[in-house]
């Protein structure tokens, strides 16, 4: 009867109170729209890390774009007064994910950092998880992408080159949040540091606007910046609960 | 009663018979034509497809569902009339029912094996499409028990199963009746399908107490099937999807393309399989009312649907409604209107419901504006989100185009092979309609003297 007490086991630990919201670490990402300049670096970088294809200018035309994070323009105002806002637009790794409920095998899930990962590897492609998220952050993989003779010694030995038929998005650089949880084990400290791992589109950010770290550690820099009187999520009235903080840009109400 | 009153038990046995056995070269002509349009059209693009991957459809960043999906719809919605509008004439003892329905639940069989081939074709990966079914695997991995996909495949499957045992089960007594009228292989096909009926009391009390039971469950599952459809649109929150009154909505429009489905369908079998004596005009014009009802309502539900838009007061679902109404897709959306609201108000003539050409044109006519429904449900909801940077225009590729008409191939040529196999009318339930023949010889008591062996 074994099984049995598994079963109960894992339902008692699932009705714990809090087991949906408090994780060991809640990893989160603060933008500051008043610092980002638009360039892009971030887009970048997180091609080169995150083995991202380069579609082609056929599958660009056709909208099919591979860009984990993406840098959306909004221009306010009428020429020649006109402001220009640049949202960068990322998986939010939202708490209360539509897209997770909707997946017919549970290929996205919450996993115990608070993160909204996808497993390839059990991906079917309804593509329903892209309808159900209000962001658009995630993006599908329409054809096997191809990385022409050199290109293909640069890609990142520590993320999956994805087939086609599968769904991917933002990670939040997996890949270095585990690399950074096993180093603070290995040096036999129980939590990871704050600013001691960084997805690669923090690292790139030449302004400084994108700010990466555990929200449950008070003493973070996200920790703080979540409240910032600029502090806002996008999209806040669909109650997706983001993990992805927007800092106002100042005099401007686009972003 | 419907069927005129020249016609007796045996002609309805020939009748029948004749559409199974013989067979003209027209019937293998259309045959050998949608069977090659479906090779061509169907699974020729598809094994491309599956080679290339989804791509080799028109979808794209914000709108990733297309056609495909709007087929699946479609042919969910049409799976709809046969085998529900059977259950329920059934149980209210509506005998005109009895011609039509062998034929109306075939297109529900079949609508519904195209609809799971849809979604196959809808994948990225369908060769893992067993992943969404809960089957018990070493590595303990379940699916998504709160997600409206993996309630649609419970539905499907159970509609699937309910609505296969409930046409072959009304058909067992036509099989016995078929068995024993033919030779050779047909003869020995027919032996097992009819699974030895011999017509007795028992027999025939027991049938119809489990058709009763059967039609009874099938009307609550018919009606959550398409709820659960189109809860896998109104549990997003897509604006202009996320609606409460998706589900009656989607089943209203189920049923009303399923009954122009079954008026194209009536029409072509009383066309090209002489049941001119069968299928009459009282067919057409009770499938007519039921029709002007169904498009009154499905009008009334596209009338709310845009002012709950408006009465929402947000932008996004302001945006949606005008994108709707007058943006890129504006036309497909008039033609609907004019198509399954307009049109269909020619039926409250008389005249109109019982002149067979016309109904045929404005079931068609249907079809197509149910069609362009589904598709403007996934485009031009998914193609006008929240984030204006990520708006896109979805168009519909060539693969897409031809897979969708290779579908309706695959359609017809699983109807034309049911045609030759099943009595596409109701042998037994037609003569419970027809006045009784002349017993030979009675005993005193008036009861036929032979009985039969129980």
């Amino acid at each position: 009867m074994s099984f049995i007490n598994d079963f109960l086991a894992s339902w008692r630990e699932y009705r714990r109170p809090g087991y949906y919201e408090k994780f060991d670490y809640a990893w989160t990402m603060s933008i500051d729209l008043d610092r980002c300049t638009g360039c892009e670096a971030c887009v970048t970088a997180c091609q080169a890390e995150n083995n991202l294809p380069i579609v082609g200018e056929d599958e660009f035309a056709k909208g099919r774009e591979m860009q984990w994070i993406r840098i959306e323009r909004y221009w306010e105002g009428e020429y020649p007064n006109v402001k220009l806002g640049f949202i960068p637009m990322l998986c939010q790794h939202c708490d209360a994910a539509p897209c997770e409920t909707v997946c017919p095998v549970s290929a996205t899930y919450h996993n115990q950092d608070g993160l909204n990962a996808q497993i390839y590897n059990r991906c079917i492609g309804t593509r329903s998880c892209a309808v159900y998220c209000p962001y658009e952050v995630r993006y599908f993989n329409y054809n096997n992408h191809h990385w022409d003779a050199p290109l293909d010694e640069q890609l990142n030995p520590d993320v999956s080159v994805r087939e086609k038929g599968v769904m991917e998005k933002c990670t939040f650089c997996i890949q270095r949040i585990r690399q950074a949880k096993d180093q603070a084990k290995d040096d036999g400290r129980r939590r990871v540091r704050d600013g001691e791992v960084q997805p690669a589109c923090v690292q790139t950010c030449p302004a400084e606007a994108l700010v990466f770290g555990d929200r449950n550690d008070a003493e973070s820099q996200v920790a703080q910046s979540m409240n910032h009187p600029r502090a806002y999520h996008v999209l806040e009235e669909l109650n997706t609960d983001p993990s992805v903080v927007y800092l106002k840009k100042v005099g401007s109400n686009a972003g | 009663m419907q069927a005129e009153r020249d016609i007796s038990y045996a002609d309805v046995n020939r009748d029948v018979v004749r559409s199974l056995v013989e067979t003209g070269s027209k019937y293998y002509i259309t045959l050998a034509i949608s069977v090659s349009v479906m090779l061509a059209c169907f699974f020729a693009p598809w094994f491309y497809q599956l080679q290339y991957g989804i791509g080799a459809a028109g979808m794209n960043h914000p709108t990733v569902w297309g056609t495909y999906l709007a087929s699946f719809i479609f042919w969910i919605g049409l799976s709809h009339s046969g085998t529900l509008l059977s259950c329920v004439l059934h149980i209210t003892n509506s005998s005109w029912r009895k011609a039509m329905y062998r034929s109306a639940e075939a297109m529900t069989l079949f609508s519904l094996m195209v609809a799971v081939t849809m979604v196959m074709v809808h994948l990225g990966r369908p060769w893992f499409i067993h992943w969404a079914v809960p089957y018990p695997n070493q590595m303990e991995l379940w699916p998504n028990f709160r997600s409206p996909l993996m309630f649609d495949v419970m539905a499907i499957t159970t509609y699937l199963t309910g609505s296969t045992i409930f046409i072959y089960m009304g058909t067992i007594p036509d099989f016995a009746a078929v068995r024993d009228r033919t030779t050779g292989w047909r003869h020995h096909m027919y032996v097992l399908l009819s699974l030895g009926w011999r017509g007795t009391d028992t027999e025939w009390h027991r049938l119809g107490w489990a058709y009763t039971f059967l039609a009874v469950l099938i009307i609550p599952l018919a009606v959550s099937v398409h709820s659960i459809v189109s809860w896998d649109f109104a549990l997003s929150i897509v604006p202009a999807l996320h609606q409460t009154i998706f589900a009656p909505y989607f089943v209203v429009g189920a049923i009303y393309s399923g009954t122009a489905g079954i008026v194209t369908v009536m029409f072509v079998l009383r066309k090209y399989m002489n049941f001119e004596h069968y299928i009459t005009k009282l067919h057409f014009d009770n499938l007519g009312k039921l029709l002007l009802v169904l498009s009154l309502i499905w009008t009334y539900i596209n009338v709310l649907e845009i002012f709950t838009g408006w009465y929402s007061g947000t932008s996004t679902e302001y945006e949606a409604i005008r994108y709707k109404l007058f943006g890129y897709y504006a036309p497909l959306y008039w033609e609907m209107i004019l198509f399954c609201a307009v049109a269909p108000l020619l039926m409250i003539s008389k005249r109109f419901r019982t002149s067979f050409v016309p109904m045929l044109i404005l079931s068609i006519a249907i079809n197509i504006g149910m069609y362009t429904e589904r598709f403007l449900i996934v485009a031009t909801s998914l193609s006008r989100q929240y984030l204006p940077d990520a708006w896109g225009i979805y168009v519909p590729s060539l693969v897409e185009i031809s897979i969708m008409v290779g579908s309706l191939a695959m359609f017809v040529t699983l109807f034309l092979i049911f045609v030759k196999i099943f009595p596409s009318i109701s042998i037994y339930e037609i003569k419970e309609t027809l006045p009784e023949p002349e017993p030979k010889t009675q005993s005193e008591s008036g009861a036929p003297e032979w009985q039969p062996t129980l």
